[in-house]
């Protein structure tokens, strides 16, 4: 798909998005609310067929952010959806995995990290942490200490 | 009443010798049938990415290196280029083609490592000597340019730290052309074997579907007929510049994983030599004073597929976020694919055709629960050697002799 092709078909889902930018000629934000994220994905996911590269968790002041980041291989441009959770008490978003099993370990490894449940995912066990970690504490939270008490010196 | 039944699991890993890193995958086994395979990674978690948001900008192409020991090229270089992508700069010719040369002969000596490593694992110890001999002389090539076999630390945002001095060219040239010459005369032997063939060939298969979905990437792809590859598809360093062609084979078996590794170790070769001969005078960087707020995507090429890189900057000297996704990250979950439905005796060398450097043959038990018969190491060689000389017998293959080479 060409990169005028892929802007027209991006108009498509215009009405889920808050925003769109482009930095530079290959790399293009995708701006939406946590709860359109689910249904953006799936647009180019399957009806774009754009290759899932990975998703980034991040720990923004206000709120946490989810960015997936999707290439289309025959322009090298990368598309990430930036997906804002606003709810800083109880952070939660719809899993992907279900329709795309390769997010099934990087949304794991996001609710490890960063404390980010995600909704109807099919086997959300730990993945990074250590299995005598303890819980509710998320390495990734900008509040999380970088030592715990035990170890400081 | 309910009636259960334990299924046997055969346990693989985490620890071997040959590994670089530590996995554990747990089989359940239906006689010698893979029935489902569940991967548990982590037992080396080091926390690259919070560390870095503690270095400054040019530290942490230092930290990047040691994610990993065969790809301290392509993590470095991920990295600048999404500073590059945040600050907006340009590097100089001469700096993109030394870049260029350096991955190219990361990409050549681990995939010779990889070929030998699947000679080992088949028991073909042949091919593991003669593919780590030659792989020799070309770290000590990247010793000679940049002091260290690995972890090159040589780039930097804006360029490269080292250069490559005119003088080295020569030697450069004539030690590649050796290689290559090794190269080729190993690849024929390989891909004429009509054991590697019996033994290869229709196992561990990830369709072009499955490829698609679990998103992996690099070689794992290429060998399921799709032809991605970032050194084409978003060129960066002096890929562009260079005549070169992405190999990919349709059957996606470990056969055709193989033969695309040999192929780009031939490509790479004539890669670096065409970069090493169109080297371009000039200055090596550009020098980069402050990095602006902003976001960036870096990607590279490294041997076992995309390296991908986010940074986000808040203006100050440190980056506040940087996720790294290394390509095994979505290689291994394809295992779910491709090892499912596989014999016992497949399932090592089709883990470790994705190339995570990864078997674990020497700790593999084997755990009947039935009868409670435990194999070791020495039993699975034997039982993976007597189905090679089956399927020979089966297809009437001819008695494989050094002097046909």
């Amino acid at each position: 798909m060409l990169q005028e092709e892929l802007k027209n078909r991006l108009s498509e889902v215009k009405d889920k998005l808050i925003g769109i930018e482009e930095t530079t000629e290959r790399r293009i934000y995708l701006l939406c609310e946590a709860e359109n994220a689910h249904a953006v994905n799936k647009f180019l996911f399957e009806d774009l067929a754009l290759r899932f590269v990975i998703a980034t968790g991040i720990d923004s002041d206000d709120c946490f952010e989810i960015l997936y980041h999707f290439s289309n291989d025959e322009t090298g441009c990368v598309i990430t959806i930036k997906a804002f959770i606003r709810d800083r008490e109880k952070p939660s978003i719809e899993s992907i995995t279900p329709f795309l099993p390769g997010a099934e370990w990087i949304e794991r490894e996001i609710h490890d990290l960063l404390g980010i449940d995600f909704e109807n995912h099919p086997n959300l066990r730990r993945l990074i942490l250590a299995d005598d970690w303890p819980e509710g504490v998320y390495p990734l939270r900008k509040a999380c200490p970088e030592r715990s008490e035990g170890t400081k010196k | 009443m309910k009636k259960t039944m334990q299924k046997p699991i055969l346990a693989v890993g985490p620890f071997h010798p040959l590994q670089e890193e530590m996995e554990f995958f747990q089989l359940t086994v239906d006689g010698e049938i893979v029935t489902d395979i569940d991967a548990r990674i982590s037992y080396n978690h080091r926390g690259i990415e919070k560390i870095s948001e503690t270095l400054q900008f040019d530290q942490v192409p230092f930290l990047v290196s040691r994610v990993c020991g065969i790809c301290s090229a392509s993590h470095p270089l991920a990295y600048v280029q999404a500073v590059e992508d945040i600050v907006g700069v340009q590097p100089p010719e001469r700096a993109l083609y030394v870049r260029t040369i350096i991955n190219e002969l990361e990409r050549v000596h681990s995939h010779m490592l990889w070929v030998g490593l699947a000679g080992h694992f088949i028991g073909y110890d042949t091919v593991f000597m003669w593919a780590w001999k030659y792989r020799e002389p070309v770290l000590d090539l990247l010793e000679e340019i940049t002091g260290n076999r690995n972890n090159y630390g040589n780039v930097k945002v804006g360029g490269c730290r080292e250069d490559i001095p005119n003088e080295l060219k020569p030697k450069i040239l004539k030690e590649l052309d050796g290689v290559e010459k090794k190269t080729e005369m190993l690849t024929k032997a390989v891909l004429d074997d009509p054991i590697l063939h019996a033994r290869l060939k229709g196992v561990g298969v990830l369709s072009k579907e499955d490829a698609i979905a679990y998103a992996a990437t690099g070689p794992t792809v290429r060998g399921s007929g799709i032809a991605i590859d970032v050194r084409q598809d978003d060129p960066y360093a002096a890929y562009a510049d260079l005549d070169w062609n992405v190999i990919s084979q349709p059957e996606g078996d470990v056969f055709a994983k193989t033969v695309v590794r040999l192929l780009e170790v031939l490509e790479s070769l004539k890669m670096a030599k065409e970069a090493v001969t169109k080297l371009p005078d000039g200055p090596i960087a550009t020098e980069v004073k402050e990095i602006p707020p902003g976001e960036g995507c870096g990607r590279a090429e490294a041997p076992r597929g995309e390296t991908f890189h986010y940074v986000r900057s808040d203006g100050g000297n440190r980056p506040i976020r940087h996720k790294i996704r290394a390509p095994s990250y979505v290689n291994v979950p394809s295992f779910k694919a491709s090892c499912i439905g596989q014999h016992i005796a497949d399932v090592t060398i089709t883990l470790a055709a994705v190339d995570p450097c990864y078997s674990c043959t020497e700790r593999l038990a084997v755990v009947d629960g039935h009868n409670n018969i435990i194999h070791d190491y020495e039993t699975l060689l034997q039982m993976s050697r007597e189905k090679t000389a089956r399927i020979k017998k089966e297809i009437g293959a001819p008695e494989f002799k050094m002097e046909d080479i």
